[in-house]
């Protein structure tokens, strides 16, 4: 392993000096290996999230009720009338836990617990996060969280079966004990509630080490990018969190004991639960999103072989989508029954945001503008993000319009909308971050020709699922239906391909990572001895060390000159 | 499919009445039935091109990086992190853009969203019209309908239940003093056994030219060319009635009472579907709406009173065209 100055340690340990496999995986405190932990264990939630979502287009492939009936015939011998009650509760199950887990044990483990733990400290020169045993803590409640959410999923839900059929949303009344009595809303209350306190956990420690963990040298307004997003994502998830945890506790002692904040016929209103739910729910959106933003900029300006254009203007336009954030929630509640004017508001509030999108999107554009771009994998999927991100965006500029909204309120223009901006939003940003960082975290190659295959079936197949999707909604089709009348048919069906082809990419996904496994090819080391693969654009700090870095890097901390920095 | 176009083409020969059902393929809006829609459809369509174009915008100058920067096309990237001008440019033209939404969105929205006051309604045409405004009133009627300005509202109430919808026509009481008030329910429920239940809860025998997932045992009945103002409550969890042809979506929420209005001109068969998520049969809760003729409205709520309400059904099985509205009054 090439030595490099910066990382040398001038302990008496000996240099790399790893713990035994049990302390470094169960007990760990090193951020780096945190990190990964968090990007395994969202993996292998990813998976059961991207199956249930298969159940789904599926299920929706064809009109009538096909697979969820016949999976209750098959796998739990239940037949007539008891198996199609099943079968429509399944459904409605599958939906709700695909949200929940795509959502909390997916998309926020992997880009903030993973790739915020692997390059926070790295890029602002920190040796590690700020408190390592916090760090420990906050995922095993993740992991926690995720057990029981799956347990949730196959205990007594409501009246027709396992699990809670409510959506991802929750609404009560149909998750007070009246809609779903049974344990599985419970369980689910105590898992959010568990991914919630180690979200604030995460949350404090991030916004902790980047305050007060950067190198000499390095101001504020020289961090890079990804650490100020994750410090915007770290300081949304601290705020909105306990407003969920607020919602969750009055709908647990709702259930359990005898309150009535969202029963309305002992005063209560679910109206409030909405509020309090999307006062979390919009934020939550961002805290999603951010992190990618942080990683395609690095991308962008690495392979342009340029600095990030607009520096400044990008850090605040994530700051300003962070504050904006928090006051538009109701744009997801204007079919309630709100007062007009304070539709009005929401309306004017929310389309505000799409100036610092726009912001960031040009941004992005100009920092190419000049450049010297090389096409490899990472900036692929840079680039897709930044084309389908637009897509997302400025259908919802459609969506803020509330006159519109309630033609389109809870039907599949909506479900396009948002997966624009997160399955093909914030995924993207994942498995860019994940190109573009992997050699550097495992210490290993992928393969070019697999991650690039991987790129271009995601892009192909995930377009032609979500696309059409938007003729459905503006046709009518609502949300969370397993059956539709013939007139939607030629669009979902279309839609169901567009997911087969996303099937074979992931596949591919899979085998890209066990063929880097078995051919371990090493990861590059420059001219300087730097484990850096991709030349002059790459210059924040983790392209400093080696790849892998070393357990404990940055003994004696880097100076960052008074010059560069981002 | 097969099943779908026999229900259109039966249908078109019974009566020349429209069905407002969503089209295989298509990649619009339903056509709409009420001038709420209308705008909406119309503000729509404009938004569209905006995004169309800052889509195409995007994606051209991304081609044209991508093309003209390369590495194979630019060899020394260029070390320039700033412009202002053109900072500024994508700051205040994105805002300007986003004012002229809005200067079309709000009044859009007040229109759905207030219901509109009647009485002002005939007075300030009547007065246009007497004062020789003619172009004013045309502008004015545009949006608003003075000659059904005058006849009032028709009122219905709409509840939500777990997995059904009660309609309730306070205007229409009979000799005991009770409002007309029945369940609608869907005839499919996704089970085998839908046609047999329906045939002998109905006594009817179209089952299979009804439009699947969408019909009902017994439909809303509204008469048309008249304001229609609703209102939604909930019985259980949160449902939501929706009717896209009328741009129509209000939630039915438990322990409140929504508001909205409509106008439909075009007698018709329209259908809607619950729209927020209520449990199990969900997907089966559909909403149809008959609009007819007043003069067919009135024999019908005068059965509906009688509490025949087959006989009632069996009233608007086909809907009169407008012109036989006084033919219809005469036999009534």
């Amino acid at each position: 392993m090439p030595m490099d100055e910066i990382a040398l340690d001038h302990g008496h340990d000996a240099h790399d000096h790893k713990p035994g496999f049990v302390t470094r995986w169960f007990f760990s405190t090193n951020h780096k290996d945190i990190g990964t932990l968090y990007l395994v264990f969202a993996l292998i939630a990813g998976i059961v999230g991207y199956s249930l979502s298969g159940l789904i287009r599926w299920e929706l492939a064809e009109p009538g009720i096909g697979p969820m009936l016949w999976i209750q015939t098959n796998f739990f011998g239940l037949t007539g009338d008891e198996a199609i009650t099943h079968a429509k509760h399944f459904y409605n199950v599958v939906i709700s836990y695909h949200g929940l887990i795509m959502i909390f044990f997916m998309v926020m483990p992997a880009l903030i617990g993973g790739f915020g733990n692997w390059f926070v400290p790295l890029m602002i020169g920190a040796p590690d996060m700020a408190f390592p045993r916090m760090n420990n803590i906050s995922f095993w409640l993740t992991v926690g969280a995720f057990i029981l959410a799956s347990i949730s999923m196959v205990v007594p839900g409501g009246p027709g079966g396992n699990g809670f059929g409510g959506g991802w949303t929750l609404y009560p009344p149909l998750s007070s004990a009246s809609g779903h009595p049974g344990p599985a809303m419970d369980l689910l209350i105590l898992s959010l509630h568990t991914a919630g306190i180690a979200s604030i956990l995460g949350a404090i420690n991030f916004i902790v080490t980047i305050l007060n963990m950067r190198a000499p040298g390095m101001t504020m307004h020289k961090m890079p990018l990804f650490a100020w997003s994750i410090l915007v994502t770290a300081v949304l998830l601290l705020l909105a969190l306990p407003v969920l945890a607020g919602a969750l506790t009055m709908l647990l002692t709702d259930r359990n004991f005898g309150s009535q904040f969202f029963i309305a016929n002992g005063g209560g209103d679910p109206v409030m639960f909405q509020h309090l739910f999307w006062f979390f729910g919009h934020p939550e959106v961002y805290i999603m999103i951010l992190p990618a933003f942080g990683i395609v900029s690095h991308i962008v300006s690495t392979f342009s072989k340029k600095p990030i254009f607009g520096y400044l203007g990008m850090a605040y336009a994530m700051v300003s989508i962070g504050v904006i954030g928090f006051v538009v929630w109701a744009h997801h509640m204007y079919t309630v029954g709100m007062n007009v004017d304070l539709k009005a508001y929401f309306v004017a509030a929310t389309m505000v945001i799409a100036v610092p999108t726009g912001i960031k999107i040009f941004s992005w554009i100009a920092t190419m503008w000049g450049g010297s771009i090389e096409f490899k994998v990472p900036m692929l999927w840079a680039i897709g993000f930044i084309f389908l991100f637009t897509v997302g965006g400025v259908t919802g500029v459609v969506l803020a319009n509330a006159g519109i909204d309630h033609s389109l309120h809870d039907t599949y223009y909506v479900v396009a909308h948002f997966h624009y901006v997160l399955s093909l939003g914030a995924v993207f940003g994942l498995f860019a971050g994940w190109y573009y960082w992997f050699e550097k975290m495992f210490g290993v190659k992928y393969n070019g020709f697999l991650a690039g295959l991987h790129f271009w079936l995601m892009f192909v197949g995930s377009n032609v699922l979500f696309f059409p999707q938007h003729f459905l909604g503006l046709q009518g089709m609502p949300r969370r239906y397993i059956d539709y009348n013939e007139g939607f048919s030629t669009w979902h069906y279309v839609s169901s391909i567009g997911y087969a082809i996303t099937l074979v990419a992931t596949l591919i996904f899979f085998l890209s990572i066990i063929e880097a496994a078995v051919r371990r090819r090493k990861a590059t080391v420059d001219a300087q001895g730097h484990g850096n693969p991709w030349g002059e654009g790459a210059t924040t700090l983790e392209w400093t060390l080696p790849s892998p870095p070393p357990f404990h890097q940055y003994n004696e901390l880097p100076v960052v000159n008074t010059k560069g920095g981002h | 499919m097969r099943h779908l176009l026999a229900a259109l083409s039966a249908m078109l020969f019974a009566a020349p009445a429209l069905a407002a059902l969503p089209e295989d393929g298509a990649i619009n809006f339903q056509p709409a039935a009420t001038r709420i829609a209308e705008r909406v459809h119309e503000f729509h369509n404009v938004l569209l091109w905006i995004i169309a174009l800052i889509t195409v915008l995007v994606t051209v100058l991304l081609i044209w990086v991508m093309v003209r920067y390369s590495r194979a096309a630019n060899k020394t990237p260029r070390k320039f992190s700033h412009n202002t001008t053109v900072e500024v440019i994508w700051t205040v033209v994105p805002a300007l853009i986003l004012v002229g939404i809005a200067s079309l969105s709000f009044p859009n929205l007040f229109y759905q969203n207030v219901t509109p006051n009647l009485g002002e309604i005939a007075a300030t045409s009547k007065s246009l019209l007497a004062n020789g405004k003619t172009a004013q009133h045309l502008a004015y009627t545009k949006n608003y309908f003075p000659d059904a300005a005058e006849k009032g509202f028709v009122n219905v109430k709409i509840q939500g239940n777990q997995w059904n919808w009660t309609y309730t026509y306070p205007d229409l009481v009979d000799e005991t003093g009770a409002a007309v008030e029945f369940v609608s329910n869907g005839i499919h429920k996704g089970r085998p056994t839908d046609k047999e239940n329906y045939e002998s809860l109905t006594g009817r025998t179209d089952f299979d030219t009804q439009p699947t997932n969408l019909a009902v045992d017994y439909p809303m009945v509204i008469p048309a060319g008249r304001y229609i103002r609703y209102y939604t409550a909930a019985a259980d969890v949160i449902h939501s009635f929706t009717i896209p042809a009328f741009a129509v979506k209000t939630d039915a929420v438990p322990g409140r009472l929504n508001e909205g209005w409509f106008l439909v001109e075009e007698p018709g068969i329209y259908y809607g579907q619950c729209s927020e998520l209520c449990g199990i049969d969900h997907a089966y809760m559909p909403i149809e709406v008959r609009v007819v003729p007043q003069a067919q409205y009135d024999r019908w709520a005068e059965l509906m009173k009688a509490g025949d309400f087959d006989g009632a059904a069996a009233s608007i099985t086909t809907i009169a065209a407008l012109e036989s509205e006084t033919q219809l009054a005469s036999t009534n």
